[in-house]
């Protein structure tokens, strides 16, 4: 188990090197002079030598990019070229919005996927099991930004049931953060759960098929609690691994959702500095994009790793 | 002597393929999906011969007009007529998908073929480069290097094919490893072979049906992440239609207009839809360790059902 642990940490490691390298590049593969894209056609000669010096850009490379690396480890992302604020406190600004979304929309994704998939593999073939196998396809299917703006047309606008958009913080109104909160996390929860009702299904049918499943079931225990004692304890493992990953992925901006249901998110401001050009807040949502995705990842496999000590052991 | 190596190989291959078709043909999902992207191609293909408008022309005085017998999907707010333009979008999405599948496919490959071939160094650079690239979520990688390479359907093509490289490095790496020491491939090397010759002769023949299937689930996957970049205003650029710009300007009108958003994301939907179906019904056939899979489901899904029916 050390061993591997230690193995897994050393490959995040490197991962995350590689990592800091590509984004760092990402402002200067930009063909051009990424001051003056950033500022525009109009701007004075003091603007643009203040905002150089300010970003460094004008070290040699490997200086700036220790430099850049030293600060990031620190916490310090650099400054908006937009804004003038620390890059680090744009991005925790946005955090809560973040966060709300994919925990609720993870949600939504294992009330359909736990059920739909475990019914469904327990009568296989069944009627129940082509409406899961449909539903989950569609679900991976749908362009969830098109199923965001279909919703709006039926709840926000046809119904008027809820508010087509925006964020409120769960501090300021609770109810109103809840309503905000229903259509965004149900879209990206659809599309989770399809995904997820594959894995729940297939692994719930392998467990079923397990010798300890037919001994218990052979000694006369009910059905219910083959299922709850035997069947679900072991197939709910590998959903930790998908549902671990679909949290990282979800936590690192769901962009174009954010921008459908105007979620101030992450995704919406690494979307913004794409089109502003704001490099410095680019380079620091995607570096922590990246490193929430790795550690996630890693936290997962450990994390399995310890329900299945023959993971270890590979 | 590489002559009477191949001789075993081509025939059974080549009926291999035949059997694959045959399977194929048997599950009617997978004609249906089929169906449905032969039809798109014939329709990229024939492009404004066969839409009913222009899709480019406006006409003011008809403006977001509703579905009706002259305009079935109705016009935009430039009065132009969306099932005219949703048929153009077709030759978009799929020249996207194809060009940026075929980028993953031919750098993935490469990539997994020559790190699973050689091992050592070569393996563990390589590899560790595709897992920092799969580091990134998926729709954010290809907005990087949008952002870095400029928006346009070219650099979009690009982008996407960037993003799904990993996949194929990572499926083909494995089925090298698995075929590497398998006899045909050691007989070849031990007859002198090149690697090279080694490498396209031998190995890829036999790598070849996890990255068939890879390669239909991927352009479901490429349609969808180029709808979204164009959603956003990073792929395709105005006047062109595509379907993902489309529904970002029908999502501008959705009060006003539903048919705008509704009929491209329909389209967009169906597309992927098939191909995912078509990936899937491909997975079934042509994979043989998701076949035992289902085979071991089968026979485990038998014994199920005869205890659960002594349960109830």
């Amino acid at each position: 188990m050390t061993r591997y642990v230690v193995r897994r940490l050393a490959q995040s490691a490197a991962v995350l090197v590689g990592v800091g390298i590509l984004v760092f590049a990402v402002i200067h593969l930009v063909p051009g002079d990424p001051i003056r894209v950033a500022l525009g056609t109009r701007f004075s000669q003091e603007t643009y030598d203040a905002l150089l010096e300010r970003s460094g850009l004008d070290q040699p490379l490997i200086t700036q990019y220790f430099t850049w690396l030293a600060s990031a480890l620190q916490g310090d992302l650099g400054v908006s070229f937009r804004t003038g604020q620390t890059v680090t406190s744009m991005i925790l600004e946005r955090l809560p919005a973040t966060i709300s979304l994919a925990v609720a929309a993870i949600m939504v994704a294992l009330l359909i996927a736990v059920p739909l998939g475990t019914i469904s593999a327990l009568r296989p073939r069944s009627v129940v099991d082509w409406f899961a196998t449909v539903v989950s396809q569609a679900g991976i299917s749908i362009p969830d930004f098109w199923m965001g703006i279909m919703f709006i047309l039926i709840f926000a606008g046809t119904l008027g049931w809820l508010p087509t958009g925006g964020y409120v913080p769960l501090t300021d109104d609770p109810l109103e953060w809840a309503r905000r909160l229903i259509m965004p996390a149900v879209t990206i929860g659809v599309v989770s759960g399809s995904i997820m009702t594959r894995f729940v299904r297939s692994s719930v049918l392998e467990a079923m098929g397990q010798e300890h499943v037919q001994a218990a079931r052979a000694k006369g225990m009910r059905a219910r609690d083959v299922l709850s004692w035997h069947v679900l304890r072991n197939a709910l493992i590998p959903l930790v691994t998908v549902g671990g990953i679909q949290l990282a992925y979800l936590l690192s901006g769901v962009v174009v959702i954010e921008i459908v249901f105007r979620w101030p998110g992450l995704g919406q401001l690494a979307l913004q500095a794409v089109q502003q050009r704001d490099y410095p807040v680019l380079q620091g949502a995607v570096l922590l994009f990246a490193v929430i995705f790795l550690v996630v990842n890693l936290f997962v496999d450990l994390l399995y790793a310890r329900l299945d000590p023959r993971i270890a052991y590979r | 002597m590489t002559d009477v190596m191949q001789a075993p190989v081509a025939p059974s291959s080549r009926r291999r393929w035949v059997e694959t078709l045959a399977l194929l043909a048997r599950n009617p999902m997978a004609v249906a999906s089929s169906l449905v992207l032969a039809a798109l191609v014939l329709v990229a293909l024939l492009g404004d011969r066969i839409t009913p408008y222009n899709p480019l022309a406006q006409s003011i005085p008809d403006r977001l007009q509703a579905p009706s017998a002259e305009h079935w999907f109705g016009t935009d707010e430039l009065g132009r007529d969306v099932f005219s333009r949703v048929l153009d979008g077709a030759s978009v999405s799929l020249q996207v998908g194809f060009v940026a599948v075929g980028i993953s496919l031919f750098a993935g490959t490469l990539i997994g073929l020559v790190a699973g071939y050689y091992g050592r160094w070569l393996d563990d650079g390589l590899m560790r480069f595709m897992d920092v690239l799969f580091a990134f979520p998926a729709i954010l990688l290809a907005i990087v290097v949008v952002a870095v390479l400029g928006p346009g359907i070219t650099n979009a093509m690009i982008a996407i094919g960037i993003v799904y490289t990993p996949i194929f490095a990572r499926i083909a790496r494995a089925s090298v490893l698995s075929v590497r020491e398998e006899v045909y491939v050691r007989a070849a090397r031990s007859s002198g072979a090149r690697d090279l010759r080694i490498m396209a002769r031998h190995v890829l023949p036999n790598i070849a049906a996890p990255l068939i299937v890879q390669t239909s689930l991927s352009l479901a996957f490429a349609i969808l992440s180029e709808a979204a970049l164009s959603f956003l205003g990073l792929g395709v650029q105005p006047p062109d239609p595509s379907w993902g710009r489309m529904l970002s300007e029908g999502r501008s009108f959705i009060e006003q207009a539903w048919w705008m958003a509704l009929f491209p994301g329909l389209a967009i939907f169906v597309v992927v839809l098939a191909f995912n179906v078509l990936g899937d019904a491909l997975r079934d056939v042509l994979d043989p360790r998701q076949r035992s899979a289902i085979a071991g489901a089968a026979t485990g899904r038998a014994r199920d059902e005869r205890g659960l029916e002594r349960d109830q």
